[in-house]
């Protein structure tokens, strides 16, 4: 079985990995580069807990292959943070209790990330329609949805 | 958010009733947490599992010689490599668990029992090649007639799974096998009289389809086995210690030879209460000589591991005309999947739990059925029972005319009165959830066409059990919280603050850890709602016994008694008036002279807490259906539930939040779908449709508060009462909104089409 030498950007660093013919995505950041901040929950992209941004675009990396990363651009949760300062979602996760087990979060917080891009100032109903890809069996979603519209919020005040 | 926002002003405790933010939140939110499948080990192998196609068959040989050439595979195990155990009840967390059927559902021997049985385990250096040697082993089976339907399984003419299962409860042995593990009844009173005594007698029957946990979590592990016999386990489960007594008691091993290290687990809500990976795990790293990591898929989650059983029930209500309940007859049939087990019991105890009725008769069935065999899932039974019980009363209270939240408050349990269940209540906050939600602006909002309010309310014990916690005051004067408990949804910080309410810390100032097996005490596993109760009760003794000896400490500094010395905001005090320029000694003062004053300032309790307060809880939830496609929409959702005291409001919100969605999920969406073949249908999230954001309002909690006086802050169990009442409280609103009442859950919009149609 011959792998595949391919490069492409994570989290603004170069990366190079060789990836086995039915890899995905998910299985390179995870078992080639030990990014296990992206999680399996399902392997067929009904979960949303393997979330990630490729050149801009939201999708589950366990439905990508790793061949098809060549040359992309790649952000994980893993890169969510600057340094040692939090993301304002990840700051209001935690400050609203928006998370139980974790699993999903890393997930979560990267689809949220792309709504806010796509969308500063989202309504309940956007924000939960945008996260209806995302499951979570702990929280109900409520102190999610919370989290989310409150860091637009705070992030739209910085902005301004 | 919740009525209960912040902390009364004029309350003694500066920390129990805040919401800090978790001390392990940093590490959820950046990916950096450890769960089940991110550990690896240098060499490690995969292991994978091989499952029967068939519902039912006997399995007539293995051959694993192809499989065994395959380049890389090291290790295949099947049920000739584990230890043929007698059969032996073990108490477990919530429920007892008999070992030789533990084994067998790890291993299949001799029968397959249901779609996905493990019946061989491959471990080799990459997935591909033990996904090939999975291809080459050769089982050749006889395939056996099948049953999955609980009233069919319970037939005379039924297939039978174990012909060594003869129903246990009935008066005499039976002469035959059956698929009917065991009868049991509660009763009280004269049912006949009682029903003698009504205005009015209801009949209704209803079943529920068997639903999955759900975690989003796959079961995990890593194992190795040393050559010396000293195993290594990490995995997700919700106990440590659970894993090291199955593990030791399926493999024949001594379980101080195994250290289970716990990892962060991805939900459990009872279904990782047991093992499925871990002793295969091992049994391939014996073999092999090399740690293994199993990782289990979507797929095999589901054909695999703990549903909850599918149901059908038959409720008789007895009722005078101005709305006292006479009498209540009660029949169960759950299903227990492959081996017996259902959680029939706990569903005959909380059935009437919130009721004082003087005549009941509450029959249980425990059926053993060819689908996975079922596993605790939050307040086992509980929610099957309630969604006929609390459907049935809602059918009174439209009978009657009565108002449903009024029909329940005047047969509601209150102290002093004997449960259904044996106990007589005390302490319970029962009514004051019913005054919660009955006072609630929500009970008054007005209801538009199509739309329809529901009322249900449920129970459940809660349980305490054995902990152990230690606490470790650091060199710096800040703390070390060490328990036996792994941390589902936040009770980490719950620990943290009851140690930093005793010490008189900040809550930055204590750190919780939750420890492997060889470094600290027993612990019953994270199960029951009883981690807040039983091992905060630990915590709080232990850092109430570091206070003690502090005040010990300070009073040696000072030369005078013990007494003389007082804990106050973090520092010891001196009372003594002959001391009146004794400076108070803060702990971090104390810690750095503990080297001089007798040691490191440490201390653990081990204890087996009694006194847990049962959770009562009462909901309200409008839905919406859509009389074109019976689509129901959940339009708002309120949920009352008495907590004892909430030590982490937040937390206490997002249990009953998350309880009550997967309730939502329970009505609506989620079942076991088999083919004729008894193969699952839906195995996987598409077609197992658990909530997503979108199906959801905001689900507004009410905390009520009356304390629990067994519990140093008054804490109650929370976790599994908030999914008792939904199912019946979709059901109810849907009741209303269309007039017809639907007795067959979930309630998908083909069925409430149908009726609508029929209507």
């Amino acid at each position: 079985m011959i792998r595949r030498h391919v490069s492409a950007t994570v989290n603004g660093d170069p990366v190079e990995f060789l990836s086995h013919p039915g890899a995905t995505l998910l299985d390179a950041l995870r078992d080639e580069l030990s990014l296990t901040g992206s999680k399996e929950g399902c392997g067929s992209g009904d979960c949303g807990a393997c979330s990630v941004i490729v050149d801009g675009r939201l999708i589950c990396s366990c439905l990508m292959l790793a061949a098809e990363a060549e040359g992309r651009r790649i952000q994980t949760i893993e890169g969510m943070a600057d340094g040692s300062a939090l993301h304002p979602l990840q700051q209001k996760f935690l400050d609203h209790a928006a998370l139980q087990c974790g699993f999903c979060t890393p997930g979560i917080l990267m689809a949220a990330k792309a709504l806010l891009e796509a969308n500063p100032e989202p309504t309940e109903t956007e924000t939960r329609y945008w996260l209806a890809g995302n499951l979570c069996r702990c929280t109900g979603y409520d102190k999610i949805v919370r989290a989310v519209m409150d860091a637009a919020a705070e992030m739209r005040q910085v902005r301004v | 958010m919740s009525d209960v926002l912040e902390r009364p002003a004029d309350s003694p405790l500066k920390v129990v009733g805040t919401r800090p933010i978790r001390p392990d939140g940093v590490d959820k939110v950046t990916g950096a947490a450890t769960f089940g499948a991110d550990f690896s080990m240098p060499g490690m192998l995969v292991g994978k599992i091989k499952r029967s196609p068939h519902a039912h068959a006997r399995i007539v040989s293995i051959e694993t010689k192809r499989a065994r050439a395959v380049a890389g595979v090291k290790a295949i195990v099947t049920a000739a490599d584990f230890p043929d155990l007698a059969s032996e009840e073990y108490e477990g967390g919530e429920s007892a668990s008999n070992l030789r059927d533990l084994s067998l559902n790890c291993m299949a021997r001799g029968k397959a029992l249901y779609d996905g049985h493990a019946v061989a385990a491959v471990a080799a250096t990459t997935a591909a090649a033990a996904d090939e040697a999975l291809e080459l082993i050769e089982v050749t089976y006889e395939v056996l007639p099948h049953v999955i339907d609980v009233e069919e399984a319970m037939s005379h003419d039924a297939p039978v799974l174990h012909a060594h299962l003869f129903t246990e409860g009935l008066e005499t042995r039976p002469e035959t096998p059956s698929n009917i593990a065991q009868k049991n009844e509660l009763a009280r009173g004269d049912l006949a009289a009682g029903f003698a005594a009504a205005d009015v007698v209801m009949e209704g029957r209803y079943t529920t389809a068997a639903v999955h946990q759900g975690y989003i979590e796959p079961h995990a592990c890593v194992a190795a086995f040393a050559p010396d016999g000293q195993c290594q386990v990490w995995s997700s489960s919700q106990g440590q210690f659970m894993v090291r007594t199955y593990c030791a008691k399926v493999l024949g091993l001594e379980a101080s030879n195994i250290r289970v290290t716990p990892a962060e687990i991805g939900g459990g809500f009872g279904g990782k209460t047991t093992v499925y990976l871990e002793p295969l795990a091992l049994a391939l790293s014996r073999q092999s000589g090399a740690p293994v990591k199993m990782v289990m898929s979507r797929e095999e989650v589901f054909r695999a591991t703990g549903p909850t059983s599918g149901a059908v029930m038959e409720v008789t209500l007895g009722a005078t005309a101005d709305g006292r309940i006479t009498a209540a007859d009660v029949v169960l049939k759950y299903q227990a999947g492959a081996f017996p087990g259902s959680p029939v019991g706990a569903g005959s105890m909380t059935a009437l739990a919130c009721y004082d009725i003087e005549n009941f008769h509450i029959t249980g069935y425990d059926v053993v059925t060819n689908s996975p065999k079922v596993a605790a899932y939050r307040a086992p039974g509980a929610p099957i029972s309630a969604f006929a019980v609390e459907s049935a009363i809602d059918e009174l209270a439209l009978k009657l005319c009565m108002d449903p939240i009024a029909l329940r408050e005047k047969n509601a349990v209150r102290d002093g009165v004997k449960a259904a269940y044996g106990p007589t209540y005390r302490n319970i906050g029962y009514v004051e959830t019913l005054e919660a939600i009955r006072d609630h602006p929500h009970y008054r909002a007005p209801i538009g066409p199509n739309q329809g309010r529901g009322v249900a309310v449920g129970f459940w014990f809660n349980i305490g059990g054995e902990s152990t916690a230690a606490v470790h005051v650091n060199e710096d004067g800040s703390a070390v919280v060490v328990t036996g408990n792994p941390d589902i949804g936040g009770s980490r910080v719950s620990m943290a603050m009851m140690a930093a309410e005793v010490l008189g810390l900040p809550i930055e100032k204590v750190r919780p850890i939750v420890a492997d097996t060889a470094s600290i005490g027993f612990s019953m596993l994270t199960g029951g709602s009883r981690t807040t109760f039983a091992t905060g009760m630990a915590v709080t003794q232990a850092a109430r016994k570091i206070v003690a000896d502090l005040k010990q400490r300070a009073a040696g500094i000072w030369s005078v008694a013990a007494e003389a010395v007082e804990w106050k905001d973090g520092a010891a005090h001196c009372l003594d008036p002959a001391k009146a320029d004794a400076q108070p000694l803060s702990l971090a003062a104390l810690a750095a002279r503990s080297a001089r004053t007798g040691g490191p300032i440490t201390a653990e309790v081990s204890l087996t807490a009694q006194g847990a307060g049962p959770g009562f809880a009462a909901h309200i939830c409008d839905v919406e259906v859509d009389p074109e496609t019976g689509h129901v929409t959940i339009l708002r959702y309120t949920a009352a539930q008495d907590v004892g005291r909430a030590i982490h409001p937040a937390y206490v919100e997002g249990q009953i939040q998350g309880g009550v969605a997967q309730g939502i999920g329970w009505a609506l969406n989620e079942e076991y779908v088999f083919d004729r073949l008894g193969r699952m249908e839906n195995a996987g999230f598409l077609d197992y449709r658990v909530p997503v954001a979108s199906d959801l309002p905001m689900i507004e909690p009410i905390i009520v508060e009356v304390a629990n006086p067994r519990h140093p802050f008054g804490a109650k169990g929370v976790g599994e009462a908030p999914i008792v009442p939904p199912l019946a409280a979709v059901a109810n609103a849907v009741r209303r909104a269309i007039g017809v009442r639907m007795t067959d859950l979930p309630l998908s919009p083909p069925k409430i089409r149908a009726v609508i149609d029929a209507r």
